[in-house]
């Protein structure tokens, strides 16, 4: 019998994990000497006072709910994938090198060919890592975290000695041709006549996310291949009993993974910056382990977990812009969430699952 | 390439290492004892920040030492608490306690000195001043075997003796004294340390605690002996070099200060020739600094030797009833 109601796994755990982390980042910021109750307020202005402030929020969500992705679905199979930054900065590679590879006529075209382009360079960055682990046992956790600085140096070779056009001093590649151009969702929204988000670089790729939340809900509960990720993720003896293969698993698990995390370049390159910059990530990678834990490894959970970093994201930007905060609070946000909802998991749960033991024997009594 | 390039590039590797090396020697103590231990980049820049930010404030080094250990055992205990008491999960532990110093360094900088999460430059007595050994300027003009005396191995911070110093004596601790053994023994076997009726709480506490003293070193020497200040980020990605060249020694303390060596060197080196002309080939410095992370991954694979981590390591132990 489980000790525990299912919605206070699911819910309770991670709603107390996230009050303490918010009360802990209100003692910091009353430390630096600001209202915790003005800084709130001006994150929720700023995020989500405007659709000038949703349209950021939702442009940073949709990165988290790439990266959040990559990182669960390499969960359950048991899988720390760390790597999504590593990842998500190939994919960009990827995607700079097809949106400048053609002329391309109409983004009808060319996004599709972009989006192979992020998956299949962000897989394939995540390949090594995997088939390391699957064959010589090699602990994902560190080779993940190699490939992280080894990207960083080959991205920075490419922009700086291969990619960077001619005469440019700036370390990126030259812009991407016109009809490379996503739709963003201001302009969708002008299209039949609403105002909604002028200069926001929110755009198409954030539909292209809630549909990748559900692709990976339908791989990993009603897909022979979800079951298998399931089974090697909960006991590896188990699986290798029921015939499942380890190596196959773990290499296609961290080819999705990495596949997902690649695609968040679609967002980031080709939808807003529309060249490859250096440190076009930004930490988005590392935010989509806080996203992954939050959410439970669940794509609602994770979408929920990414519309929440997004707000701080956001919202942490106009903090710094209206108070003497920096940005990097959202850092310390992240931090603890990660702690709580990652680490001291057991120091909330323990003391539920007493209570709730407490209350089913007086139930009964 | 003459001589006193040669000597000035490996005088600036072992400057280069020092930090790496602490570093190391704290991850070693901590793995050893069954604790993965991916936070001592956070746990250095905490110890950094701490050590220049009351060196700045008070003037003294010796201080600011102290501070920093005492920020990097703060993380340290963070650690601890999350991974041996709670039995939480050791790596996700680390990632939290990376952004935890990450962020907190510059919030408390901005806060303290606001310079944008700098701290003052620390000039002259602020700083860990140079060691000159004795002799050293007598010796200087001897050809070779002199110069390399003087300006090789006399003029460092005392922290940089400090850690070669470590080296034999963690070599000691871990392989000739019952705490060691007890050590080795919790990260490979905890139940039989626990049969034993030694406990594995207090034995990975006082790795940990250990580790947090390292760390504190390294991030000191990091602020307070190689630069004169702190700034934001400034570790740059050496707590994952150390753990690179931990894996690399395959945990052992010699065999660290060997690869920490190597991995000091290639920083100096590609600090000194940004792009390395080989003849045929141009050696980018982007290379250089990618080649400690490739190195390891392919000892990882197993290709050149075979790393394997201590066995109980990243498990939380949970005694019997």
């Amino acid at each position: 019998m489980d000790k525990m109601p299912k919605w206070a796994d699911v819910i309770l755990t991670p709603l107390i994990s996230l009050i303490l982390a918010m009360a802990i980042s209100a003692l910091v910021i009353l430390a630096i000497g600001e209202s915790p109750w003005m800084a709130l307020k001006t994150m929720v202005t700023g995020a989500l006072g405007s659709s000038y402030g949703w349209g950021f929020t939702l442009y940073y969500t949709t990165n988290f709910i790439f990266t959040g992705l990559a990182v669960a679905v390499a969960y359950h199979a048991s899988l720390f994938n760390i790597g999504g930054e590593g990842q998500a900065m190939i994919g960009g590679l990827g995607v700079a090198l097809i949106c400048l590879a053609l002329p391309w006529p109409h983004w009808g075209v060319a996004l599709p060919a972009a989006m192979i382009g992020a998956a299949l360079f962000g897989a394939a960055w995540a390949f090594i890592p995997a088939i390391l682990q699957a064959k010589r046992g090699s602990h994902i956790v560190i080779t993940t975290i190699m490939f992280n600085f080894i990207a960083a140096a080959l991205l920075n070779y490419m922009l700086v000695n291969i990619m960077r056009p001619q005469g440019s001093q700036d370390p990126a590649t030259a812009r991407f041709p016109a009809g490379a151009h996503l739709p963003q969702l201001s302009e969708m929204a002008a299209g039949i006549g609403i105002e909604w988000g002028k200069n926001t670089p929110v755009n198409i790729t954030f539909f292209i996310a809630l549909i990748a939340c559900i692709l990976v809900w339908l791989l990993i509960w009603r897909t022979r291949l979800g079951y298998e990720i399931r089974a090697l993720g909960r006991s590896e003896p188990a699986a290798l009993y029921a015939g499942i293969s380890p190596v196959r698993i773990t290499v296609i698990a961290m080819l999705i993974s990495g596949g997902l995390a690649g695609l968040m370049a679609i967002n980031n390159v080709m939808g807003e910056a529309e060249r490859l910059v250096l440190n076009a990530v930004e930490g988005a990678g590392f935010i989509g382990i806080a996203v992954a834990l939050m959410g439970r490894n669940h794509p609602f959970g994770v979408l929920l977990a990414a519309l929440l970093f997004g707000f701080l994201y956001q919202g942490g930007g106009e903090l710094a812009l209206w108070t003497t905060i920096p940005r990097e609070l959202i850092v310390v946000i992240q931090a603890l969430v990660i702690l709580f909802t990652g680490a001291l998991d057991n120091m909330v749960r323990m003391p539920l699952e007493r209570i709730f033991l407490a209350l089913r024997k007086k139930g009964r009594a | 390439m003459d001589f006193a390039t040669f000597i000035q590039i490996l005088d600036s590797a072992i400057r280069l290492m020092t930090p790496l090396l602490l570093a190391c020697l704290a991850g070693l103590y901590s793995e050893r004892s069954g604790v993965f231990d991916i936070g001592l980049e956070g746990k250095m820049l905490m110890a950094a920040f701490s050590s220049a930010a009351v060196a700045a404030v008070t003037g003294n080094p010796w201080l600011g030492l102290l501070a920093g250990i005492g920020g990097s055992m703060a993380l340290a205990a963070i650690h601890g608490i999350a991974s041996i008491t709670f039995r939480g999960n050791q790596l996700i532990a680390g990632v939290a306690i990376n952004f935890l110093a990450s962020g907190l360094t510059i919030l408390m900088g901005q806060r303290f000195f606001g310079l944008g999460g700098r701290t003052p430059s620390l000039t002259g007595e602020g700083r860990f001043g140079e060691i000159t050994l004795p002799f050293a300027d007598t010796l200087r003009n001897v050809p070779v075997l002199g110069r390399i005396y003087a300006e090789l191995i006399s003029g460092h911070s005392i922290l940089v003796y400090v850690a070669f110093a470590l080296v034999p004596l963690t070599w000691w601790v871990l392989f000739r004294t019952r705490f060691g053994l007890r050590l080795r023994a919790v990260g490979e076997n905890p139940a039989s340390v626990d049969t034993a009726g030694v406990s594995v709480t207090r034995l990975r506490f006082a790795a940990i605690g250990i580790c947090g003293i390292l760390c504190g070193l390294a991030g000191a020497y990091l602020a307070t002996g190689l630069s004169a200040g702190f700034v934001k980020e400034m570790t740059a990605g050496r707590g994952f070099i150390a753990l690179a060249a931990l894996i690399f020694a395959k945990w052992r303390p010699w065999a660290a200060l060997f690869s920490t060596f190597l991995f000091g060197l290639l920083e100096a080196i590609a600090n000194r020739y940004p792009d390395l002309d080989l003849g045929l080939i141009t050696v980018p410095s982007m290379f250089m600094n990618a080649l400690p992370y490739i190195l390891t991954v392919i000892i990882l694979a197993g290709f050149v030797g075979r790393a394997i981590p201590p066995r109980a390591g990243g498990e939380p132990y949970v005694k019997e009833r």
